[in-house]
């Protein structure tokens, strides 16, 4: 039997593809143009706060491109220096969810079916209360007279509450907290289909649980990790609430910096400016996310 | 059987991690319970932070007015979201498909102060050329959520497509039903669980976005999330507590229900086979 579109007629497809079509360009991709052109426009004290690229007066087409709020970029070190940390902090989050994320998602897709079912659906279920109440949860146990101290102390395992609260560790442990949702469900539906004969034959022929591990396991359930990875780790690096709820002022998070440009200067050219070199720098991710997306897409098919 | 091998290592990993996932829910609900206003010290049982979360206007106007745009957005996402994974599952390749995949997976993603800062500049060019929309508020909002919920939508939409058997579809076109008709009369009925999960997915989304929200909003268009995280940032605040046990409990509630509905539709009738 002939596929669904190949019946449709020419004209039906396009009536049934266009319009979503044009609807997503105008709401994904115009919206990021805009981003671009203002980040070469000047800054100004009006509604809108920047100035028109092209001007046309007296029969003259004048086109200004202002290159400000790049050459700010460049030249002072507080920015170079927050977009590498950002990366930084994003990585290590990364791989703190992989440490922790992939055993999880192992022993949930090696239980027996009905108590897996159960397990995925708590997994699941934090992420359907408030992510800002969640983290600000964490608040509440970081605290110097928070919870975790209090019990430490209570144990007498320490004397003096530690300092986490405020600092890049208390990042660290929000931003792990809130994303290990998102590696953990796209690896768990590899690790679940995968052939457990494929193990089991490792096994007869004398693997070691390790090797059986290393050599079957991780390879075939890569594009899973590659896939939760890249959704930790692109909207860490411009992650703005955690940070600003948990991290000290010296927390230097590019999307902390973007909102300041924003909303405290209401330099909007430069806060443009600061969101272009932000995808620049996730355009090797986006690429990897798009790809082992489209694969997807194409294996099922 | 080897596999087996390490059962107390699995649990011990097993509860190690949903402690972590746990812990903090727990705490939230416990403390909006206590009598202290030092929201760290333990002094007794209490429900005052629920008496005062009910005479707070302020927060009470925000959570209404989040409901509603919530509602809306759910709505006009499933409606948007539907109609691209349908296109994205059942319409083969074509020209442009990549970038077609790449826009509407885009807001999955991209850091949320990227969709804020370009869906206003959206709103403002558009308000400059066209004088509408004139300003930002309830609005501007609710389309900046549809922008970004579709996208989870189109996740779940085109994902339950694609496991369903399509020999139903294809009989009805034998028959000689229109396309439009296949989609209505048999399509639509099939995916409507998995509409109504992904209208609730929406719903929740939109109900817990700061980002955007403190992008898109203008005077008098305050958000709950936008107030509570105004007042959080300040410090600890018992009455957020008891606002977020609330929350939670309906979470709860509500997909415990969900679950059992699921459970008892899938023991009614046989999955459907590929």
């Amino acid at each position: 039997m002939a596929r669904l579109h190949s019946r449709l007629s020419a004209r039906q497809r396009v009536l049934a593809i266009l319009p979503p079509y044009v609807w997503l360009v105008l709401i994904s991709l115009v919206p990021f143009l805009l981003v671009v052109k203002i980040s070469f426009s000047e800054m100004e004290f009006g509604i809108p706060p920047y100035t028109p690229l092209a001007e046309f007066e007296e029969g003259v087409l004048r086109l200004t491109l202002s290159l400000r709020g790049y050459m700010m970029l460049l030249s002072d070190s507080l920015y170079v220096a927050t977009y590498l940390n950002s990366l930084k902090m994003a990585a290590i989050t990364t791989v703190c969810c992989i440490l922790i994320g992939y055993p999880l998602a192992y022993c949930i897709a090696r239980s027996n079916p009905r108590t897996r079912n159960f397990l995925l659906f708590a997994v699941v279920l934090p992420f359907w209360t408030s992510l800002l109440l969640r983290v600000y949860a964490w608040m509440g146990i970081l605290r110097n007279d928070g919870l975790l101290n209090n019990v430490l102390m209570a144990l007498g395992i320490i004397d003096s509450p530690l300092e986490i609260y405020r600092t890049d560790l208390a990042v660290y442990i929000g931003l792990v907290y809130a994303y290990l949702p998102f590696f953990i469900l796209p690896l768990y539906a590899h690790l679940v289909k995968l052939d457990e004969r494929l193990l089991e034959a490792a096994y007869d022929l004398g693997a070691r649980p390790w090797r059986a591990f290393l050599s079957v396991t991780l390879p075939l359930s890569r594009n899973g990790v590659i896939a939760g990875a890249m959704l930790v780790f692109i909207p860490t690096v411009g992650e703005y609430v955690i940070p600003e709820l948990l991290g000290g002022a010296n927390t230097l998070m590019i999307g902390r910096i973007m909102w300041t440009e924003f909303f405290n200067n209401t330099d909007w050219p430069m806060a443009a400016a600061v969101t272009c070199v932000m995808v620049l720098l996730l355009l090797v991710p986006l690429a990897l996310f798009q790809y082992s997306g489209v694969r997807e897409l194409e294996e099922r098919r | 059987m080897t596999v087996k091998r390490g059962n107390g290592l699995r649990i011990v990993v097993l509860v190690l991690g949903f402690a972590f996932l746990y812990i903090p829910i727990i705490s939230l609900v416990v403390y909006s319970f206590n009598a202290s206003s030092l929201v760290t010290v333990w002094g007794g049982f209490s429900l005052k932070w629920y008496k005062a979360l009910l005479n707070d206007n302020v927060l009470l106007s925000a959570a209404w007015l989040s409901l509603r745009i919530a509602a809306l957005t759910a709505t006009a996402s499933v409606a948007i979201g539907t109609w691209a994974g349908y296109v994205l599952a059942r319409m083969g390749r074509f020209r442009g498909f990549s970038l077609y995949v790449a826009m509407i997976s885009a807001p999955l993603v991209v850091p949320e102060v990227v969709l804020g800062i370009s869906m206003l500049l959206l709103f403002v060019e558009m308000g400059n050329m066209f004088g509408w929309p004139a300003g930002r508020g309830a609005f501007t909002i609710w389309a900046g959520h549809v922008m970004f919920c579709t996208a989870y939508v189109v996740v779940i939409v085109q994902s339950r497509l694609r496991e369903l058997d399509r020999s139903l579809e294809e009989a009805a076109m034998d028959l000689g039903a229109t396309p439009l008709r296949v989609f209505f009369s048999i399509t639509l009925p099939i995916i409507s669980p998995a509409l109504l999960a992904a209208w609730l997915l929406a719903f929740t989304l939109s109900l817990d976005d700061v980002v955007i929200a403190a992008f898109l909003s203008g005077p008098g268009s305050t958000t709950l999330p936008l107030e509570v995280f105004s007042r959080v940032r300040l410090g600890l605040k018992p009455e957020v507590n008891a606002l977020a046990t609330i929350l939670i409990g309906l979470v709860a509630v509500g997909m415990l229900i969900a679950r059992m509905v699921q459970n008892r539709i899938e023991r009614a009738q046989p999955r459907d086979g590929h």
